[in-house]
């Protein structure tokens, strides 16, 4: 990716993969709650192996296109083609089918209060994977808890973690089922920032270890530089810019120039 | 008008999916065995103290008005048929709805807000069965459980009242329990206590999986849950009667 990419309902969408192979591919996506139009014929594609950083402020659809690409919501229009999946048709097994090879990372961990972190972790495993031998369940369990370090936990509740711990316990849970691609939605808000940094670099080992490839929603600048190859900037419903960070800082456009220079 | 035809699609669509679910699986026995726990085991002492007072209040009340008539050798009688036929399956139930709905509305509606729900669904696992299925069958088995429990209870509180006011023997006191209550009692009580429990627990994962609106919603879901399912269980009470009494007058 070397020149910035400008998108807009009337200039024609340029195609930027350089012949690389795209896991996601969106097309035309609207999505309006009444007659609020959230999503209005968004274009997006996800590259194999890559880090696409989402920007935008709040409220723009950010959260909304990632939970359509899981199925969560349901669009209004358009094509999205997940590793060859058609999302909006998907009968209820092959969506269940796409999930297993997606992780969501949740803004506010998810985690399930009434689990400890080791049956926060077996859930998903014994339902999709029928796996109960205990053994293999925690071995398992262990290496995506050392994964994000923190296998100390296992026996711990939700409550009794941080904010951070949380984060990362989510990550965990969406990586012991081995994803192909990773979906994080505002993966540092509310931390601190060495926290934060420290979500960072968990995400790009996931990366490196996983060989995942990643869509990531914030609207904070430290963690789209530290984690993104790729950016686009979400506003009005619409992707307006991609680029790298450097180029995305440089842009004219007024709203992201106030985005990038807060 | 229209907003009431959506809702009433979307709670027997709901109603449906459990119903299919029950019969489809996956079958979550561990999880159906704790709610049965939470639900039934967890409720005994406030349905137990709250049956004991019931069954002396109405024992002291009824007591007068039958002596005014010389009818007082009645009272066992009275007392077990109102207890078994109504005022055991009604009493539970409407604790029930007040301590199970509004749990459940609470706990399915926090797990929505907080997207542990959609964690869930985005882990291709199915959260219907888990969370729903298994409080509906876990309500509608226990609430008949429990309304025997209650019965019984309440028998031992008019018991105790009559047998401070008379010095009754506790042998005559269940013979004349004994006589007086029928099979047909026994088994449209246990009946009806069922489609209590289903109808609580209905409601209660109903109002709680569909909350929106953050701990609004939440507040809205646990209050929907009560109120709505007590006014399903007098509904329920009314219809039953009704088609309870084709058989007792044939």
């Amino acid at each position: 990716m070397n020149a910035i990419v400008e998108h807009s309902q009337t200039k024609k969408r340029v195609a930027a993969d350089n012949g690389r192979e795209s896991v996601v591919t969106i097309r035309d996506l609207e999505k309006s709650f009444g007659d609020r139009d959230i999503l209005k014929k968004v274009n997006l594609d996800l590259f194999k192996g890559e880090n696409l950083v989402i920007i935008g402020k709040s409220g723009t659809g950010k959260s909304v296109l990632i939970k359509c690409m899981v199925g969560l919501i349901k669009p209004d229009a358009g094509h999205i083609n997940i590793l060859g999946y058609d999302v909006p048709y998907l009968n209820e097994a092959e969506l269940n089918e796409l999930r297993l090879q997606v992780g969501f990372s949740f803004q506010g961990s998810a985690l399930y209060d009434s689990m400890t972190v080791r049956e926060n972790l077996e859930f998903p495993l014994k339902r999709n994977m029928k796996l109960f031998d205990r053994n293999k369940l925690n071995d398992l369990i262990i290496e995506a808890l050392e994964d994000v370090g923190l296998a100390h936990a296992v026996d711990q509740f939700p409550s009794e973690l941080s904010g951070g711990m949380k984060k990362r316990i989510g990550i965990a849970r969406t990586l012991i089922l081995k994803p192909k691609i990773m979906l994080y939605d505002e993966p540092t808000a509310g931390l601190d920032p060495i926290t934060s940094r420290e979500i960072n670099e968990l995400i790009n080992s996931v990366r490196e270890k996983y060989h995942t490839s990643s869509i990531i929603i914030t609207h904070d600048l430290t963690c789209a530089k530290q984690t993104g190859d790729r950016l686009v900037a979400l506003f009005n419903g619409q992707i307006q810019v991609e680029g790298s960070f450097k180029e995305m800082s440089q842009v004219d456009d007024p709203e992201i120039k106030a985005f990038f220079n807060y | 008008m229209k907003k009431f035809l959506i809702q009433l699609a979307a709670i027997s669509r709901f109603v449906g999916d459990t119903i299919r679910y029950v019969f489809k699986g996956p079958f979550e026995f561990r999880e159906l065995t704790r709610q049965c726990y939470l639900i039934g085991y967890r409720s005994f002492f406030l349905i137990g103290f709250t049956s004991f007072i019931a069954g002396i209040v109405f024992t002291r009340q009824s007591r007068p008005s039958l002596a005014s008539f010389g009818a007082e050798s009645w009272l066992p009688s009275l007392v077990s048929q109102a207890v078994v036929r109504s005022l055991g399956p009604l009493i539970t139930a409407l604790i029930c709805a007040g301590k199970l709905g509004s749990n459940i509305g609470a706990e399915l509606g926090s797990m929505r807000v907080s997207e542990q729900i959609d964690a869930m669904e985005v882990s291709g696992t199915r959260p219907f069965s888990y969370l729903v299925v298994t409080r509906v069958i876990a309500a509608t088995m226990m609430l008949p459980i429990l309304v025997m429990y209650a019965d019984t209870i309440a028998l031992l509180g008019s018991y105790m009242m009559v047998n401070m006011i008379n010095k009754s023997s506790f042998q005559l006191f269940v013979n004349e329990v004994a006589v007086s209550v029928t099979y047909l009692d026994i088994f449209s009580s246990l009946v009806k206590s069922a489609i209590f429990g289903f109808a609580i627990g209905i409601v209660g994962c109903y109002a709680g999986y569909n909350t929106s609106g953050g701990t609004t919603g939440v507040g809205r879901a646990a209050n929907t849950a009560v109120v709505v399912s007590m006014v399903f269980i007098f509904v329920i009470d009314l219809v039953s009667l009704q088609f309870i009494n084709l058989f007792r007058t044939t």
